[in-house]
């Protein structure tokens, strides 16, 4: 067995695009994916009733069935119902965001739920609007309980972008699965791509434990 | 969109050019969907559980050990891990090995996806009963080496029946994980359900992509709820009384 | 100021409140106790709605507390209250626990919130500790500033519900001072609390509830002047928390 990774010279561009790809989709997708779950999380504790029953049936709906199956969903959908043919790299934008909001809603619903009811009826005779004691009493509360878990999950989210290969997308394992055919380097790239896959998960799961451990002492 | 014409009987149809039916391919696909679920839990709890119990013990290269294992199949996306069973190890192991591999291992597809979601999962469930074994009050474990047994008969006997009870919630949204996660398989050319789905979709009835999505995503609802359900009723067999729940 | 007419709350099958009359005049300090789950932390917390109630009716200086109509953020706003475990906000500092309401709610601007909150807390005795946040306080000092948090929107009335039971014994009386003051200077206030010697030097009237009714309504003097006139469930109350 030779390993050969004399040919990544020429294709270090290919790769670094496919890569930057992956960034700014995990980082798009965190950052309207912890928007959005925050609002259907407000929605699932929503006294109105039809509103907390419609965002439960999101957030179920969403985490049962596979996130491989969604991709295909909007790849197939978004073109249909626009008429648009956006391509696999945009429609993942929408893919990500709303899958990922089902499950960072049921974690920011978790923080919100640790919050002693006796701050909340606090904030409620300071005379605050339920607006108001959301986002001066409850949701900052709520974020500092959950930041490693939501840490975490972008973790696994960054992970789970690389199933935009299924559609044909270039994130770095698709840019790299490109370059493994053409120049016949199958078992280089898929270990190159395992290997900066770790680095980054591994260095980023190691500081939201050391993160953790730093709010745990705090409180 | 105005023009799509809606056909929900599109999955009664005869595939064109064969004897099939594409009901019968969701029918196939959902077996291998379940059939790969199931075998790769069986190892995910076998590993899993041995790795999670090694992660405790009171040695430190075997805990370290331990850890780098749960490192390593944690950070890596499964796809990825299951190209390297796929692609990669054949190329690794010695020459006769993966001429094997590549030419005469039984279901190729269906092998590599158990074991890479098998591993894959592993990870996960060691967490989770490392986590449970660590939640049991601290008095337990002394207690049980107390009364003179060994630290095998220790976990055996005193630990691990009550952290598995702790750590049944959690194990069920990864049993729910597996099922969903065998979806990646299509990557390696499994024939599980959503494989199926984009067959149907892609080349066969293109018209009629929203009937079949919606049926196919129809099927993992229903095994999802089936698989909460049967944990429900584990969960329920399995209480202790008075033992409220994990931790305290 | 505070009227509660025939007011009834269940949860579920299972009443709490049953058919509690009384009223709280302005100045007035009125002392609710009872033993625990006789219903007086319910009772004061009905007052600014933060416990619905099904039946009777509420008015907090005429308007009904219990009216879908009334804009309940307007009138706690005017219901000053302190809780038992303080509950500060952990995330901001002192500060900002004391002003964040005037100015978000009041709309008071920084400068004057800020100005209005540190002279409340000098006057808990706590200027020291403005840039600290509520876990580096004791909880005497927690409470002290809760109160000064509750004076700074200015309320026409003040609620405590029992503000002392969850302090270490040595921290208890650090509170009631600044709520003697408090009393002494004309505040009016609805107190829930066993500190049977505060209501001795302050209190304008007792209330003793029992099994969510109200059992005593009489004045400070009466309460303990004259116990044989008391029901029998206020005796055996008195007599099991003034025993040492």
């Amino acid at each position: 067995m030779n390993l050969d990774f004399s040919t990544l010279a020429g294709a270090q561009d290919f790769l670094w695009q496919g890569f930057k790809y992956s960034l700014t989709l995990t980082v798009s997708s965190m950052v309207f994916g912890i928007f959005f779950g925050t609002l259907l999380a407000m929605a699932r504790m929503s006294s109105i009733k039809p509103l907390s029953l419609a965002a439960a049936g999101y957030v179920n709906l969403f985490r049962s069935v596979p996130l491989v199956l969604v991709i295909f969903w909007f790849y197939i959908l978004v073109p249909l119902l626009t008429g648009v043919d956006v391509g696999a790299e945009r429609s993942a934008f929408l893919t990500f965001a709303i899958f990922e909001a089902a499950y960072y809603c049921e974690i920011i619903r978790a923080g919100i739920q640790s919050i002693p009811r006796g701050q909340i009826a606090a904030g409620q005779a300071m005379g605050f609007s339920y607006g108001q004691n959301m986002r001066y009493v409850i949701l900052p509360q709520a974020f500092r309980n959950v930041v490693p878990l939501l840490l975490t999950q972008t973790i696994v989210l960054f992970q789970d972008t690389s199933l935009v290969y299924v559609v044909g997308a270039t994130d770095l394992l698709g840019a790299a699965d490109k370059v493994a055919h053409r120049d016949n380097t199958l078992v280089e790239m898929y270990m190159l791509v395992a290997l900066i896959y770790f680095s980054i998960s591994f260095a980023l799961s190691q500081a939201v434990k050391r993160l953790h451990a730093r709010i745990a002492i705090v409180r | 969109m105005s023009q799509y014409q809606w056909n929900w009987s599109v999955v009664l149809e005869q595939v064109s050019g064969t004897e099939e039916f594409y009901y019968q391919w969701l029918a196939a696909g959902l077996g291998w969907t379940v059939a790969t679920a199931l075998s790769a839990w069986v190892l995910a709890l076998v590993v899993g559980s041995l790795i999670g119990i090694l992660r405790t013990v009171p040695s430190k290269p075997v805990a370290a050990l331990a850890t780098a294992y749960v490192e390593v199949f944690r950070n890596i996306p499964l796809i990825v891990q299951m190209f390297l069973w796929f692609f990669v190890l054949p190329e690794l192991v010695p020459h006769n090995l993966g001429i094997w591999m590549k030419q005469s291992m039984p279901l190729p597809e269906f092998t590599t996806a158990v074991i890479a979601l098998g591993f894959f999962t592993s990870a996960r469930v060691a967490e989770q009963v490392r986590t449970g074994i660590l939640a049991l009050p601290r008095g337990q474990k002394n207690a049980g080496l107390a009364m003179g047994f060994t630290l095998g008969q220790t976990y055996r006997y005193v630990l691990l029946p009550m952290a598995y009870r702790i750590v049944i919630p959690p194990l069920t949204s990864e049993f729910m994980n597996i099922f969903k996660n065998s979806a990646v398989a299509l990557a390696i050319g499994l024939t599980e359900l959503t494989f199926q789905m984009r067959q149907i979709t892609g080349e066969y009835a293109p018209a009629n992509p929203i009937e079949v999505m919606t049926v196919v995503s129809a099927l993992y609802l229903l095994v999802a709820f089936s698989v909460n359900r049967v944990m429900a009723l584990i969960e329920r067999k399995t209480r202790v009384p008075g033992y409220i729940s994990g931790g305290h | 100021m505070i009227q509660i007419n025939n007011v009834s709350k269940w949860y579920g099958e299972f009443q709490v409140l049953t058919d509690c009359t009384t009223e709280v005049k302005k100045g007035e300090v009125v002392v609710v106790c009872g033993p625990s789950g006789s219903g007086k932390s319910t009772l004061i917390k009905t007052v600014n709605a933060l416990e619905p109630f099904q039946k009777g009716e509420i008015l907090v200086e005429g308007v009904s507390v219990g009216d879908p109509k009334t804009n309940l953020p307007k009138l706690r706003s005017r219901v000053g209250m302190v809780f038992q475990h303080f509950e500060l906000f952990p995330h901001l500092s002192i500060t900002d626990n004391l002003i964040i309401a005037q100015m978000k709610v009041l709309g008071r601007g920084r400068d004057e919130a800020m100005d209005k909150g540190l002279k409340l807390l000098d006057r808990v005795g706590l200027k020291a500790h403005a840039h600290k946040f509520p876990g580096q306080l004791s909880g005497g000092q927690q409470q002290r500033v809760a109160i000064a948090r509750a004076l700074a929107m200015d309320p026409i009335v003040m609620l405590f519900d029992e503000p002392t039971s969850a302090l270490d014994p040595e921290m208890v009386n650090e509170v009631l001072d600044v709520m003697v003051e408090l009393a002494q200077e004309g505040m009016t206030m609805m107190c829930v609390t066993h500190e049977m010697g505060f209501a001795r030097k302050v209190a304008s009237r007792v209330i003793f509830m029992d099994r969510g009714q109200i059992v005593e309504d009489c004045s400070k003097d009466d309460f303990f002047g004259h116990l044989d006139a008391r029901s029998e469930r206020a005796r055996q109350f008195l007599s099991k928390i003034l025993q040492h």
